[in-house]
């Protein structure tokens, strides 16, 4: 797998670097840098000599307003050779909104829209960046390369010279091959790093602020979905520990109060048996119900539209469930629906004194839409710290949306609708 | 309990504290338990070898712990087409149940909740009764399904009394005992029964008891 951009390559070890293709394009970056450079130079000196010159006739103005235009297509190419070294740059989803087009920059010059960092980057690639490229160029790769090269440049009698040094026999040639080796791959090293601080150097004055923000939100809500889902990884672990633990011992113990009320003689040891059995029951029906609140198995297992059926059966009252999901979602979508149909279930018996309900719900296009509506009272609400605010919270972090309409006198009808595809 | 038959047993489950238990009330009734196995290989292995009775599995075994011993058992009925299987689940869900009844060719097949081995009489009736080739379905199971009956399901057709006979025809009772507990003559029961498997058209060279019960818990 290929490191995202050239700084990643640079801290992975030198042997993976040297190996890669990023030297190369390290190396294809300063030399482009060093030719637009000095295009760029020559292009400068003419403007702001003309227009210097044309000052006085008026002329002049028009000419320098010309270099806010060179600025954007020095900008422009700088924005195409900087994919080179960072892959990612230039690629912001906000590029669009951000990017200024030729035609309005025509369009806009009268009102000289200058992009101040556009300008001074190419004040800076006209001046230094080009000089250091074509000056770092010779002593970091020709000079090595001369070195290793020396001899093939023996042969073809192309004597070398390094001050006083001359090479002229092969022998002393192969000497040099060598330490021009050691001196290449340093080179190549030296090289690919001087890139990567140019290219970050452009990108900082060349990427719109819009941009970085864009990407810091994705990042943002990329995290917000990993937390999302650390909690249900979290959830599940704390069912299966109380599945695997506590509710195992109590069955265990359920079996053997079963197995004593064979054996206790009838009277008031089998009557105490019989209470001790009943109520480890209860405990066991209570154990059950919050094992199912936390996170429930199956779910897990058999996906939402089963989860749904099992949450309808325990309701407590006659729920006809119409859900056409087949497929498996996402797990933190999966959840949140769940959990979305057990509140507004949970409601319809502890709050609206429901007789009846209906969930309903399907995947239409890419996103999964679960309407719950019952037949009772109404008059819920959105409350802060309540149930419903959990999971209208929970449903933004995937993207999503939670209403509740519920009219006093009912009925209460609560939507959730989230995409299908994480952030 | 010297009135039951003895029955040969293979029993799976992967908790040894459950395993145990089930192990000494098997055997308190006077059951052979060839084998207690805590894996779905073991499971089918130990089943070819030994031609039990019935096999009795969790649903939940090692090592997805998602439903092995559910798969293990329809494996089972298809190799093995008159061997009962009582599967225990941990849970009130039926999405296992309808998997399990796809399975239900010849009958002999039981659904319960673990809790229900503790009651131990109820549990060993069950046990026979799965043995004796019927179908039983947890009533807490049965409960869940009763109470969300769809307006426009296929057994819409049934009087509210005859979806109550179904009910318990699902839990595997007989039609006394289904009289008892609904308080009406035996004669009364075996007429919604009739007008069950009228109403439900089902076949009458099959076992229709069994029939009426799938059709029954396939519908939710």
């Amino acid at each position: 797998m290929r490191p995202p951009d050239v700084w990643a390559a640079l801290r992975s070890s030198p042997w993976r670097l040297l190996a890669s293709s990023w030297p190369w394009r390290a190396l294809a970056y300063l030399a482009s840098g060093a030719l637009v450079g000095l295009v760029v130079a020559v292009l400068l000196f003419v403007l702001v000599g003309v227009g210097l010159l044309t000052l006085v006739v008026l002329v002049g103005l028009l000419v320098l307003a010309g270099i806010p235009l060179l600025a954007a297509l020095v900008a422009d190419v700088e924005r195409v050779r900087l994919r080179l070294v960072l892959p990612e740059a230039g690629s912001g989803k906000a590029a669009p909104s951000e990017r200024i087009a030729w035609s309005d920059r025509f369009r806009a010059l009268r009102r000289l829209r200058i992009s101040g960092p556009e300008v001074g980057y190419t004040v800076l690639v006209a001046t230094v960046l080009w000089l250091v490229d074509a000056v770092a160029l010779n002593l970091l790769i020709t000079l090595p390369g001369v070195l290793v090269l020396a001899p093939v440049l023996v042969r073809i009698d192309a004597p070398v010279a390094f001050g006083p040094w001359q090479l002229t026999t092969p022998s002393e040639a192969w000497i040099a091959v060598a330490p021009g080796l050691v001196l290449l791959i340093a080179g190549l090293y030296a090289a690919t790093l001087l890139a990567a601080a140019q290219a970050s150097l452009a990108r900082l004055l060349l990427e719109p602020a819009q941009t970085r923000l864009t990407a810091a939100v994705a990042d943002l809500r990329r995290s917000r979905v990993d937390l999302v889902d650390a909690f249900e990884t979290e959830r599940s672990r704390i069912e299966r520990d109380l599945h695997d633990g506590a509710q195992q011992r109590l069955v265990a113990l359920t079996m053997t109060l079963g197995l004593a009320e064979l054996e206790v003689p009838e009277g008031a040891g089998l009557d105490l048996v019989r209470q001790a059995h009943a109520q480890a029951e209860t405990a066991l029906a209570e154990l059950r119900a919050t094992v199912r609140g936390i996170h429930p198995r199956v779910l897990v297992d058999h996906g939402l539209t089963a989860a749904v059926r099992e949450l309808a059966g325990a309701a407590g009252l006659p729920v006809s469930v119409d859900l056409r999901v087949d497929r498996r979602l996402p797990a933190p979508v999966e959840a949140a629906a769940y959990f979305v149909v057990a509140e507004a279930l949970t409601n319809a018996v502890r709050h609206a004194g429901a007789r009846s309900a209906r969930v309903q719900g399907q995947v239409t296009a890419d996103r999964l839409e679960v309407v719950v509506r019952d037949d009772g009272a109404g008059g819920a609400t959105v409350r802060p710290g309540g149930g419903l605010a959990g999971l209208a919270t929970r449903l933004a972090a995937l993207d999503g949306l939670l209403e509740v309409t519920s009219p006093p006198g009912g009925p209460t009808e609560v939507r959730m609708t989230c995409p299908i595809a994480l952030p | 309990m010297p009135d039951r038959a003895p029955l040969r047993i293979v029993l799976a489950e992967d908790a040894a504290l459950l395993r145990e238990g089930l192990l000494a009330i098997l055997e308190r009734a006077g059951h052979e338990v060839i084998a207690a196995v805590g894996d779905a290989d073991a499971l089918l292995a130990f089943t070819d070898h030994t031609r039990p009775d019935v096999v009795i599995t969790d649903i939940r075994m090692p090592p997805t712990h998602t439903d092995e011993g559910l798969r293990a058992a329809a494996e089972l009925r298809r190799r093995h087409r008159d061997l009962a299987v009582l599967v225990l689940s941990a849970y009130v869900a039926d999405a296992y149940l309808a998997e399990l009844l796809d399975t239900a060719g010849g009958g002999g097949i039981g659904y319960l909740l673990k809790d229900r081995v503790g009651h131990v009489r109820d549990f060993l009736d069950s046990l026979d009764q799965v043995a004796g080739g019927e179908t039983v379905v947890d009533p807490e199971v049965v409960r869940g399904l009763l109470d969300r009956q769809r307006p426009d399901g296929p057994l819409d057709v049934l009087s509210e009394r005859e979806r109550e006979v179904l009910a318990l025809m699902a839990e595997g009772r007989t039609n006394g005992s289904i009289a008892t507990a609904l308080f009406v003559s035996e004669a009364a029961v075996r007429k919604h029964v009739g007008n069950i498997f009228a109403k439900l058209r089902l076949d009458p060279t099959t076992d229709r008891r069994v029939s009426a019960v799938l059709a029954y818990l396939r519908e939710a």
